[in-house]
């Protein structure tokens, strides 16, 4: 830097008297690249795409040694009929806990990390507003939930499918549907449990821009779920279960039935916009007035 | 770092010539007036006035906890004021945002960028948030800072020094007007401090005005024209570094042929005062014509003087005595003085009872 020093003195070039800010989709844009470039990322989408490939060898390994499939639900007793059994079923067992924590862990993270990095104050000293950040880091988290959600189900239709081909599927209501529609279904079904499952993001980022702390965001969201299943198993609560959020999970079986029954479906949007705004709005409100002193 | 290609044209100094251009009607660069910032029962930062004009290089000192950072936080609308405001161009980064950081660069703190992300994509992701352009300047900055080679490297594997140049780097990007820089040197190796105290003076000669919080003393005084100096939470001194060093009195050293004789002179000599005896003879404090009377004084005591010398008194030896004082300005609150115009009176009484009980 010292023959910087001794150059000669630069000439003025022409300059804007007011600066072209960026867009909040630029911003959410490098918050997807900053996402890429962490290897943590990695780590909820790679248990999105092992769990079914999992489940599909064990459901292999079961056919050849001769075990039934138990029979439990219509959906699992057709497990080695259609290929499109197998992302039925694995929305069915990651919906509850392992779907909610994989997104926890970016939404948790995604404020707390650049807080707790310093980097917070680095992005806040451009020509950027705090909303437009909050918002971009929000929905980065809520992509990162879909993402994760539809990557495992892909996974799930490719390997159900290549074990158990691509035949027709009997709905939850005993109908039998064509294997295109059904493979329509399920990605609606998914597509549906997303409704709750940005609400669960939505609690991450909250927590994870009050609390300043990765884990505890993390931790706290995951807690939150945990909670409000012990709510739902207290006797004398059942008035309430309709409405927790945990309950919302299931919403998309709706979906799976012939004709469609949407009932649950809006029942689900509505109560997971009480859940997932007023975390947003108050998310938002804290990142907008925090003191931004870490780092 | 000596052999570099010369800068490339058109990243420095383009906002600068704004407000050459605006004359005396722009607002400054930095106006805060009564910023308070108070955590719980702790008062960081009481009542500060700070005046920065546009073409500064303004040093911000103080010792550790004075307040430097959170005031310069405030200053880049990262932390809200308690009280008091802090403009930018006559902006409000509270009220207005972003756009009140508009020609404004730099950093608190350490500079701080994503480890798992090279130099160059830090600086794009940054150009990025800048809008405006500033993404073309990515490899021009990064020549400035002499990292090129190294922008393919991951951040996370930078040494301070390369984090700290990858810090200017960024918020070169911004064609800054003021440059807010936080401890720039710190940690830096001797050719290190010398290449960011070359690269300052080179972005204050473009005509950006700069604010530099140091605890290098002589960085400060080699580089700066005008200090506010900070203690706990006050400031105690704002002004020209020139003037502050012309109240802190002319000091002078004297060898002679009987060292101890000649204390005893010095010390029964009216008007000489903070007279301490050392290795190399001694050294006090007195105007010029004092120091006239004192030679005779000495001729007439038979001590033959073999060197008097005057030495003007170091930013350090004024900073220990303003932040040293032990009082902390509560009878005369400097910030208080300084609204009625008193500041200057107030600091030479602090100076001069920093002379009479001595650093």
């Amino acid at each position: 830097m010292s023959s910087v020093a001794a150059s000669p003195p630069l000439p003025a070039t022409s300059a804007t008297t007011r600066a072209r800010r960026p867009s909040t989709l630029v911003i959410y844009r490098w918050e997807l690249r900053k996402l890429v470039s962490q290897k943590r990322t990695y780590l909820g989408l790679g248990l999105a795409v092992l769990l079914p490939l999992i489940f599909v060898v064990v459901q292999n390994l079961h056919q050849h040694h001769g075990h039934g499939h138990g029979g439990e639900s219509i959906i699992a007793t057709q497990i080695t009929q259609s290929g499109l059994a197998t992302p039925v079923l694995m929305l069915e067992f990651q919906a509850y806990f392992m779907l909610p924590l994989i997104a926890a862990l970016v939404a948790g993270d995604i404020v707390a990390a650049e807080d707790g990095n310093g980097t917070l104050k680095t992005i806040l000293t451009r020509s950027v507003e705090r909303g437009q950040v909050f918002a971009a880091k929000a929905l980065v988290a809520l992509s990162y939930g879909a993402l994760a959600v539809f990557l495992s189900a892909a996974v799930a239709t490719i390997a159900g499918v290549a074990s158990w081909g691509f035949h027709p599927i009997v709905t939850l209501s005993g109908s039998v549907v064509s294997a295109a529609e059904g493979l329509l279904l399920v990605f609606a079904a998914n597509g549906c449990y997303l409704i709750p499952l940005f609400a669960v993001a939505s609690i991450g980022v909250l927590l994870s821009t009050a609390t300043r702390n990765s884990t505890a965001a993390v931790v706290g969201t995951i807690g939150f779920v945990i909670l409000l299943y012990i709510v739902a198993g207290i006797p004398g609560l059942e008035g309430i279960k309709p409405y927790l959020l945990t309950e919302q999970f299931q919403g998309w079986h709706g979906l799976l039935r012939t004709p469609t029954d949407w009932a649950p479906v809006t029942h689900s949007l509505w109560v997971c916009a009480l859940y997932a705004l007023p975390a947003l709005i108050a998310g938002y409100l804290v990142f907008l007035r925090r003191d931004v002193a870490g780092g | 770092m000596t052999d570099v290609p010369p800068t490339p044209r058109g990243v420095l100094g383009t906002r600068a010539t704004e407000d050459a251009a605006r004359g005396d009607e722009a607002p400054p660069p930095v106006k805060a007036r009564g910023l308070v910032k108070r955590y719980n029962d702790v008062l960081a930062v009481d009542r500060i006035d700070l005046n920065v004009q546009a073409g500064d290089v303004y040093g911000f000192l103080g010792p550790n906890g004075a307040g430097k950072t959170t005031t310069l936080r405030m200053a880049l609308g990262l932390i809200a004021p308690s009280a008091g405001v802090v403009e930018l161009f006559g902006r409000d980064p509270m009220r207005e945002g972003a756009r009140a950081l508009e020609g404004v660069a730099g950093f608190v703190e350490a500079p701080r960028f994503y480890p798992y992300m090279t130099g160059r994509k830090n600086l794009q992701l940054l150009a990025a948030l800048d809008g405006d352009g500033a993404s073309e300047r990515v490899e021009e900055v990064l020549e400035v800072v002499e990292l090129e080679p190294r922008g393919k490297h991951k951040v996370g594997g930078y040494s301070h020094g390369m984090r700290q140049r990858l810090g200017i780097a960024a918020a070169l990007l911004r064609r800054p007007r003021l440059l807010i820089l936080d401890e720039p040197a710190t940690g830096l190796d001797p050719a290190g401090m010398r290449d960011m105290r070359a690269l300052i003076r080179r972005l204050a000669g473009e005509g950006i005005t700069v604010l530099l919080s140091s605890h290098q003393l002589p960085e400060v005084q080699e580089l700066c024209d005008r200090v506010a100096i900070v203690d706990r939470g006050k400031v105690v001194y704002e002004g020209a570094l020139a003037d502050l060093r012309r109240q802190g009195g002319a000091g002078y050293r004297l060898r002679t042929t009987d060292e101890a004789r000649a204390l005893g002179v010095v010390r029964e000599q009216p008007g000489v005062a903070h007279t301490v005896a050392g290795e190399h003879g001694l050294s006090f404090q007195a105007d010029e014509q004092r120091v006239g009377a004192l030679s005779l004084a000495l001729g007439q005591a038979g001590v033959g003087i073999l060197a008097l010398t005057p030495e003007l008194a170091t930013l350090e030896d004024l900073f220990f005595r303003l932040t040293e004082n032990g009082d902390g300005g509560d009878e005369d609150t400097p910030s208080d003085a300084h609204e009625d115009g008193q500041g200057a009176g107030v600091t030479a009484q602090v100076l001069s009872r920093g002379i009479a009980n001595g650093p």
